[in-house]
């Protein structure tokens, strides 16, 4: 599979999911089980992805420090936008200065 | 009218917010290897941050392509059930066009404006549309013309920009810490054994677990 097909898939299958969503029969949503599932699977996937991307590959020291940094600027309540900002200039800085 | 004005409002201000993030997108894209064109098709045509960070993330790791699209369709099926409410909101005649735009942010927005659903709907997939696929474009371009991005400490923006959008839900809801502990876990105790993909996809396995206790 290359790279190509991969992104033609995921076009594909997410367009086709948010499709079948709104012409899907009402019954389906109403259903606790689909409803708790479809809630609670995201955090999962996403701490999951999280974990993943910032330790698969061993812990590096100015990535982790960014992140913490992240950490401190979201219970500082900074913007969205911000606590990305924090994260890549921490991490960036630290590697410059060879920390 | 200022029930529909608050509603294009709220609209506009999360489609233009969230929208510049495409930067963190396009940014992690072409660092992860995808090149420009193929960071730009996912923002016009899967229209969906989760997923395409997904997507990234496991290039960026080197992983096996099919779990990889796997996990991001798995990203993507809650847009199905945010479908599933809307289709009583929103206008059935454009439904293959309207359906582009069920996402986080948009249902995010009709939700919370009940009588206005359609305008706030419309209103978040028009800005966020367009500032999204922008910003895309011109980080993917300009971290190419980077060279190495990781010096930048773009390879944390990734992981900032997830735990950024799961951090409301980690604030509000001890389960949802609980399942955050409980996927992360489990993909990264099977990480040194499976190809980059899987872990992820075996972590949603963990949520059912929780969900079935």
């Amino acid at each position: 599979m290359t790279l190509w097909w991969a992104v033609i898939a995921t076009c594909l299958g997410c367009y086709l999911l948010k499709y079948a969503g709104l012409a899907a029969p009402r019954k389906v949503l109403d259903h606790p089980a689909v409803r708790r599932f479809a809630t609670v699977v995201p955090v999962a996937l996403l701490a999951a992805l999280i974990a993943v991307q910032s330790f698969g590959q061993g812990v590096d020291w100015p990535r982790t420090a960014g992140l913490a940094a992240a950490v401190i600027a979201l219970l500082l309540r900074a913007p969205f936008l911000a606590v990305l900002v924090v994260a890549a200039v921490v991490t960036g800085l630290l590697r410059i200065t060879g920390m | 009218m200022p029930a529909r004005q608050d509603a294009v409002r709220a609209g506009l201000g999360v489609g233009l917010a969230v929208g510049v993030s495409g930067l963190a997108f396009g940014a992690a894209a072409v660092t992860a290897g995808l090149s420009v064109a193929q960071a730009c098709a996912l923002s016009l045509f899967a229209f969906t941050g989760a997923s395409q960070f997904a997507l990234a993330g496991v290039v960026a790791g080197g992983g096996a392509l099919v779990p990889g699209v796997a996990g991001a369709l798995l990203l993507g099926a809650r847009n199905g059930l945010y479908g599933l409410r809307l289709a009583a909101l929103l206008p059935t005649r454009f439904r293959a066009f309207t359906a582009h735009g069920v996402i986080d942010e948009t249902s995010a927005v009709a939700f919370a404006h009940p009588g206005e659903a359609r305008a706030g709907f419309f209103a978040t997939f028009a800005s966020l549309y367009v500032t999204w696929n922008l910003t895309t474009f011109l980080a993917a371009v300009g971290a190419s013309a980077v060279g190495d991005p990781a010096v930048f400490g773009l390879d944390a923006v990734g992981p900032a920009t997830f735990l950024a959008l799961l951090w409301p839900r980690l604030k509000e809801s001890a389960e949802d810490r609980k399942v955050a502990l409980a996927g992360a876990a489990i993909a990264l105790a099977a990480t040194p054994f499976l190809p980059p993909g899987v872990p992820v996809l075996l972590a949603a396995a963990g949520a059912l677990v929780v969900l079935v206790k």
